[in-house]
């Protein structure tokens, strides 16, 4: 911007000050001059334009721009912010230094009289000659000014010698110069009253210190979660049910109970859990064996297998007695139950039932002492729980063994109990009303339908095994029928109302549910007392029998609705398909759940006899020795519906485990890559292998016929 | 009640049982077989162990949970199981018969 921009027309006249005052621009120095000096000075230059300049208008030329100047510092920050802990925040500090700083230099003069020139002075030994005349000067004056200074008493003599002395005493004293003015001055000093310091201070108790740490887990959350969701569904229970507070006072209570027992109780579960795994410790070669053991020898010998003795069951209150019965539970498959008691007449005592399992050889899950020798068992095949018990007095008995504290039901004299001991009992499916119900079979000759109706135990007698052939005379000459004495019976795998009965006259029946008072059929099989008969898991005609006789025998069932009935068939079928000779009493005969043409039984010399019809149709392909000491009468035998596994019972009240070995075991082969057989597929191939080998057996009349 | 009893008196006879410490939730021992320096040692440094493999297998998983620990040694194999309030240990020589 030019200089204040001028009309064209210089104005002779000196202008007057009056409308505006030069203003100050930027990098100008405009001094505060008289108008008139100033346009005199522009009137006697002419004008030159420069020849960039910009052409304005005289409006614009007449426009003001307004320059200020300040003393303010331009390159001073104008926000300068520091950080406040008063107040915890960044403060804008208000005034900011505006001194620029556009030269310094430090000089190196030091005043004369300062500490540092005297210091000085004395390390260089330079005399303060120099300084006298100053002094001098400075003392002149103040010649009256009376001082109680140590300058000495000289303080009225001439200059000259007051130079003197005062530099000799200044020369004396030369690093003790005290300061001093231009006057004489006098030193007063006077001090307050210092008031005395007194400390108080209070400390506060510091307030309670808890140290607080957490762990945060993946599930902890998961387990806060739980509790929360938990709490909003016992609210939502509460809701819902106001009306049943006295219920959830009535479990409050018992939470109460619980939680407040002994402290070790609530140890059972990890105790129970010790101890199997203790128990797994010590037995360990025996558990691998359980899972893994194959006998190898049994590549070579194709026709022979072995059992290999795994673990045996004991218990200190039932050595005296023998085993009854022996039953797997079908749910879970380690677990089975057995009941003790006696089989000779003359010693008759207590009883006991004792569940076991494979976990925890050394004792048993759970006992059960009874006053009467417990004779057979059958866990329910749904409800695993329940268990029907039959006893040597000749009552029944259903138990929950989810409860410790006994029986649930015990029939009495007036309520159907048997006038012999229960030879076997069997859960019956649920009938329509969903009562459960099981059949018992005596040697009164009665086989009795149980039914649990409304926690009580009914009974109705199904059928009298009533002697047909020989009615024995009575005293007066009346026919009396003989009544047989069941000893065993076994229903039918699909037709539920069917089953046969043994008897101890070694008659066997075949009855129905729906007759009564008649058998379907009936046939002479043993000499003397049929202990077992059981049906063929697989083959729906076949089953097998055991006997005091020293035999097993397996029979076909007669087709009845066959119309070309002749006599030969029923004469041959009144002939078992098979006749094996044990040496020695038979005690039980078991079918393998897995094939349909393997079979065990066991003698009362020790002796566990194991058959496969499909590999040897008249010997056994392992007898082996089960019994610890000879002389030990093999009472019951059962195989593992799931395991490769069969427990022995004897008459020492002792029960052996034992593992079958491959040969014993032969299953169809599958062939490779093929899917897993379907079970009713395996069916109809076991049903096909065993009567392919019947074929063989049966008469040939029979097979033209 | 005097089952669980029974049932820790029959684990403290099986052969090669050489002692039994029950530890509550806070890690002290309230009922042991074992002198007192061997107890308070074991139950510290078990407790501590037993926690971090309960944390591990339910941070793999928070819906499983630790059933047992098995810490076999050369001498001896120390069994754990964990319960909700309390930690069951014993101690068992195998190879002993």
């Amino acid at each position: 911007m030019p200089p204040k921009g001028v009309p064209a027309k210089a104005k002779p006249a000196p202008v007057k000050p009056k409308a505006v005052r030069p203003k100050a621009k930027d990098g100008d120095d405009m001094t505060d001059v008289d108008g008139a000096d100033h346009d005199d000075w522009v009137n006697t230059k002419a004008l030159v334009k420069p020849d960039d300049q910009l052409e304005l208008t005289e409006q614009e030329l007449k426009e003001e721009f307004t320059r200020i100047l300040t003393a303010n510092n331009p390159h001073a920050p104008q926000n300068i912010v520091r950080y406040s802990f008063k107040e915890r925040q960044y403060k804008q500090t208000s005034s900011v230094d505006q001194l620029a700083i556009h030269f310094a230099l430090d000089g190196n003069m030091i005043h004369k009289e300062s500490d540092e020139a005297q210091r000085q002075r004395t390390k260089l030994g330079i005399p303060d000659a120099h300084v006298e005349p100053a002094v001098s000067e400075v003392g002149e004056p103040v010649s009256a000014a009376a001082d109680s200074e140590d300058r000495g008493d000289e303080a009225k003599e001439e200059a000259g010698d007051d130079a003197g002395t005062q530099a000799a005493s200044g020369s004396e004293g030369g690093g003790n110069k005290k300061l001093t003015n231009q006057f004489n001055y006098s030193e007063r000093a006077s001090q307050t009253y210092n008031n005395p310091y007194r400390e108080r201070g209070t400390a506060t108790e510091p307030p309670p210190r808890a140290v607080f740490s957490g762990n945060v887990t993946q599930w902890e959350i998961f387990d806060a979660y739980q509790e929360d969701f938990e709490k909003q569904e016992k609210n939502k229970e509460k809701k819902v049910i106001p009306g049943r507070k006295e219920e959830e006072k009535a479990r409050k209570r018992l939470t109460v109970t619980e939680t407040s027992g002994d402290d070790v109780s609530r140890i059972a579960k990890a105790a129970k859990i010790v101890e199997r795994m203790v128990n797994q410790n010590s037995y360990d070669d025996i558990a691998q064996d359980f899972k893994y053991w194959e006998d190898p020898s049994d590549e070579y010998r194709d026709n022979e297998g072995t059992l290999l003795p795994l673990w045996r069951f004991s218990f200190e209150k039932a050595k005296k007695l023998a085993v009854t019965s022996l039953c797997w539970n079908p749910k879970y498959t380690d677990l089975f139950a057995a009941s003790f008691g006696s089989y000779d007449f003359m010693k008759q005592g207590n009883g006991m039932m004792l569940f076991y399992s494979l976990k925890n050889p050394s004792f048993p899950e759970t006992i059960y002492e009874t006053d009467s020798g417990v004779m057979c068992l059958d866990v329910h095949p749904e409800h695993p729980y329940m268990v029907a018990v039959g006893f040597y007095d000749g009552s029944v008995g259903v138990y929950n063994i989810e409860k410790k504290d006994g029986h649930l039901h015990r029939c009495t004299a007036k309520n159907g109990k048997h006038t012999d001991p229960v030879w076997q009992v069997r859960w019956q499916k649920d009938d329509l009303e969903n009562n459960h119900n099981f059949f018992s079979i005596s040697s009164d000759g009665r086989i009795v339908h149980w039914t649990i109706l409304k926690n009580e135990l009914t009974y109705q007698d199904v059928i009298k095994l009533a002697m047909p052939d020989s009615a024995a005379e009575g005293p007066d000459g009346t026919k009396i029928t003989t009544i047989g004495c069941g000893t065993a019976f076994d229903f039918h795998k699909k037709n539920d109302y069917l089953f046969v009965v043994g008897t101890e006259e070694g008659k066997i029946h075949t009855c129905s549910k729906a007759y009564s008072s008649q058998f379907l059929d009936s046939m002479d099989a043993h000499n003397m007392a049929v202990y077992k008969v059981r049906w063929n898991p697989y083959h729906p005609d076949i089953y097998i029998t055991c006997s005091a006789d020293w035999t097993v025998k397996i029979w076909e069932r007669g087709n009845k609705s066959a119309s070309d009935k002749s006599d030969a068939m029923d004469a041959s079928a009144k002939k078992p398909l098979f006749t094996f000779d044990l040496n020695n009493s038979v005690g039980d005969v078991a079918w393998a759940p897995y094939s349909s043409t393997v079979f065990a039984a066991v003698t009362a010399d020790g002796k566990l006899f194991c058959y496969d019809l499909s590999v040897n149709k008249y010997e056994p392909l392992c007898e082996q020795m089960v019994a610890q000491k000879k002389k030990t009468k093999l009472t019951h035998l059962e195989f593992n519906p799931e395991h490769p596994i069969v427990i022995v019972g004897d008459e020492r009240g002792t029960v052996t485990s034992c593992k079958l070995s491959p040969n014993l075991r032969k299953q169809p082969k599958e062939k490779k890559g093929a899917q897993a057989v379907d079970p009713s597929v395996r069916e109809q191939a076991e049903i096909a292998k065993l009567d392919k080998i019947l074929l063989m057996v049966r008469d040939p009349t029979e097979n033209k016929g | 009640m005097s089952e669980v009893e029974e049932t820790i008196k029959r684990i403290q006879s099986h052969k090669g049982v050489s002692g039994i410490i029950i530890v509550n939730a806070d890690g002290i021992p309230i009922r042991t077989t074992l002198d007192n320096s061997t107890t308070v040692q074991y139950s510290g440094l078990i407790h501590q162990l037993a926690a971090k493999a309960k944390s591990t297998v339910r941070d793999l998983d928070p819906q499983n949970d630790l059933t047992f620990l098995r810490i076999r040694s050369k001498k001896h194999e120390i069994m754990v199981a964990p319960d909700k309030e309390y930690l069951l240990i014993v101690i068992q020589s195998p190879n002993e018969v």
